[in-house]
């Protein structure tokens, strides 16, 4: 048993056809063997860089809520990025395996929603074990990095008087219903919303992607910076999209609201990353072999 | 000392801001620790207070743990306030503050925060108490309305109500300064006081309709969302389980002795109903400022309220308290007992002949039928 699934798990990566890509390609441009092999998304190679980032999580200050601060985070490896979201389509050989809880839409064509951070861990481990190339959900940063000028700065909405619940929920309540035109509704065809700088499709369409990153709430010093005292909790998520969320870790559908706090987004999906230098090497080497054969 | 005022006028100035201390002003107040006791049973407290009012500190402790919820081993994930359900009842007076340390050990695994009704602002202090694993926080809220009142989880979404039928409520009690009074402004006493705090719980089924049991909450969620959407509770209890209140763990009482019933429900309506006794003085939607009707057979609570009913009990024996929709009462677990000794009172009841065959010919017109039975076609 173990024997043959490793076959098939090399035979597997013999035939997925999607190269690796340092540079974007319209999707379905590369049609794949959609019977026998693993159906990738294209990756692309984002170099190693720093950006200033709006720090995830909430922060305190004096015992009293304040802003996020403004860090600068440094991505020091390549970061290879599925060029889309993970498909139904995608998902749907890893229910198939037997390693995926089953969702309701397996469209090729359309990011597979309805996941838990659980749901799309599963979907990395059983993808890496399949491709033999590790891949993994990214952590806030990177989806911060490979967002680009899709990021958004949350900024936490300045209310006139930081100190005063009332004032805060109604800056903070202001500010999220503002943001929350025209993203509803139902996944569409990857493309949809267009690409970002670096090629990424639907970077903040109306699918937000789960990332690695746990919930945190840290004290600052007087300076801004972080005094030390965090706590972390990992059963709540960072997710990125249209707008940054922390989500508990088994919600499937956020839109009722099921954010631990903060404006739900319309659809949870996700992409995920590699940094494996060397399996990225043996993938390459292994399509080498396909092509040859 | 920086008093609640200078705080307030600090927190308007803006400018007064630098000024303000890592802890919200103090207030000049006397305080008192209160050790909160499990229901149905409630902490020592005065029923009038001739004390200036205080801080009360409370301190609740959530936790996440699997309970059985009936007799046949029905297992809940459940979360809870200091571990049982429903969480404790908190007792003051009109004008004290409630200081209530909320502590998620890291043991947990979800955020959790509570939206209390008596209190004013903030959700209820539900935006100012969201807590992590690990995390803990203090709220101060100031208890101006007499009443009883509910207190639960709510955490954001469709967290709140399955927090809530997770086991995630109580109640307060906030006391008139100088007690509960009647319609003329009689005072009105107890000797005992209970809190039973309704749940109402939503356990999902196999295929072959046996309830299901999970590792954890979360993975539980999804299917208890849709047995929710349903509306149709599978159990619903007093005291967090079928049986919390009957036989070994009946509530207790004696004949002359005036009980007080705190009965709340966080989630759902219910119809609360002595058998056998009544409710003498009820204050039904459970605010005290309103006259306690009287003399009542079966009272509302509404869902997302409690209310406070006051019974002497005048004959011994076993009373079922129970929600009177009786399918829920018997079927699905809503029962409760007392066990009240004392003397019995023949003027209230009496079995003036007890059971024995029917004499025939004394009432007659039941030895023949009267009218020819009546076929339909």
């Amino acid at each position: 048993m173990l024997l043959a699934l490793k076959i098939k798990a090399v035979a597997a990566a013999v035939v997925v056809a999607a190269p690796f890509a340092t540079s974007t390609v319209v999707p379905g441009g590369r049609g794949q063997p959609a019977a026998a092999g693993i159906s990738l998304p294209e990756l692309v190679e984002l170099a190693p860089g720093t950006f200033r980032h709006r720090a995830a999580g909430d922060y305190t200050r004096n015992g009293a809520p304040a802003a996020a601060p403004m860090v600068e985070v440094r991505i020091a490896q390549p970061l290879r990025v599925m060029q889309r979201q993970v498909s139904g389509g995608d998902y749907r050989r890893c229910v198939d395996a037997g390693a995926c809880r089953a969702i309701d839409d397996d469209a090729a064509d359309r990011p597979a929603v309805q996941v838990s951070w659980h749901d799309a861990a599963a979907y990395a481990d059983w993808l890496s074990r399949e491709t033999g190339m590790r891949f993994r959900l990214p952590s806030d940063e990177e989806w911060a990095y490979a967002a680009a000028e899709r990021f958004s700065d949350d900024a936490p909405a300045q209310s006139e008087r930081p100190s005063d619940p009332g004032s805060r929920a109604l800056a903070r309540y202001a500010s999220e219903t503002s943001r929350s035109g025209g993203l509803d509704g139902a996944p569409r065809p990857f493309g949809a919303f267009g690409a970002n700088a670096h090629g990424l499709l639907d970077m903040a369409g109306n699918v937000w992607e789960w990332t690695s990153s746990c919930f945190r709430r840290s004290a600052l010093d007087a300076g801004g910076r972080p005094s030390g005292a965090t706590t972390v909790n990992c059963g709540v998520r960072v997710v990125e999209g249209a707008h940054r969320t922390y989500v508990t870790d088994f919600i499937r559908d956020a839109r009722a609201g099921g954010c631990a706090a903060g404006t739900p987004p319309s659809n949870l999906g996700f992409r995920l990353v590699s940094d494996d230098e060397a399996s990225t090497l043996a993938w390459r080497m292994r399509r080498l072999v396909g092509l040859r054969g | 000392m920086i008093t609640r005022r200078t705080a307030l006028m600090g927190a308007a100035a803006g400018a007064l801001l630098l000024a303000t201390p890592a802890l919200a002003g103090e207030l000049n107040l006397p305080r008192e620790r209160v050790t909160l006791v499990a229901p149905p049973f409630v902490h020592p407290h005065e029923q009038a207070t001739r004390q200036t009012p205080k801080i009360v500190e409370f301190r609740l402790v959530i936790q996440e743990k699997e309970v059985v919820i009936d007799g046949e081993g029905t297992k809940l994930q459940a979360m809870t306030f200091n571990g049982s359900i429903p969480g404790p009842l908190m007792v003051v007076h009109e004008g004290d503050y409630v200081e209530l340390t909320l502590v998620n050990p890291e043991t947990n695994t979800m955020p959790h925060n509570i939206d209390f009704h008596s209190a004013t602002g903030a959700l209820g202090g539900g935006d100012l108490t969201l807590v992590s694993p690990g995390e803990q926080v203090i709220l101060r809220w100031k208890a101006t309305r007499t009443g009883v009142f509910v207190y639960h989880c709510a955490p954001g979404g469709p967290m709140i109500p399955w927090h809530v039928v997770s086991g995630m409520s109580g109640a307060v009690m906030v006391l008139p300064r100088d007690g509960l009074k009647d319609r003329a402004g009689k005072p009105l006493r107890y000797d005992r006081v209970y809190y039973i705090g309704e749940n109402d719980f939503y356990i999902p089924r196999d295929a072959k309709g046996k309830f299901k049991s999970y590792a954890s909450a979360g993975e539980a969620y999804g299917d208890m969302v849709e047995v929710m959407r349903k509306l149709v509770p599978t159990h619903v209890v007093f005291n967090g389980r079928v049986g919390a209140l009957t036989g070994k763990n009946a509530m207790t009482a004696n004949v002359g002795e005036t009980v007080l019933i705190v009965h709340s429900q966080a989630n759902r309506d219910s119809r609360p109903h002595m058998i056998g006794g009544h409710g003498d003085y009820v204050w039904e939607t459970g605010k005290f400022s309103n006259p306690p009707e009287t003399g009542l057979e079966t009272w509302l609570i509404r869902g997302g309220s409690a209310g406070a009913a006051l019974y002497t009990f005048r004959q011994p024996g076993v009373y079922a308290y129970v929600t009177h929709n009786l399918i829920e009462a018997v079927e699905l677990g809503a029962t409760a007992h007392f066990k009240v000794e004392g003397a019995w009172d023949d003027d209230l009841m009496t079995q003036v002949k007890a059971p024995e065959p029917i004499t025939p010919g004394v009432q007659g017109m039941l030895d023949q039928p009267a009218i020819a039975p009546h076929r339909h076609p």
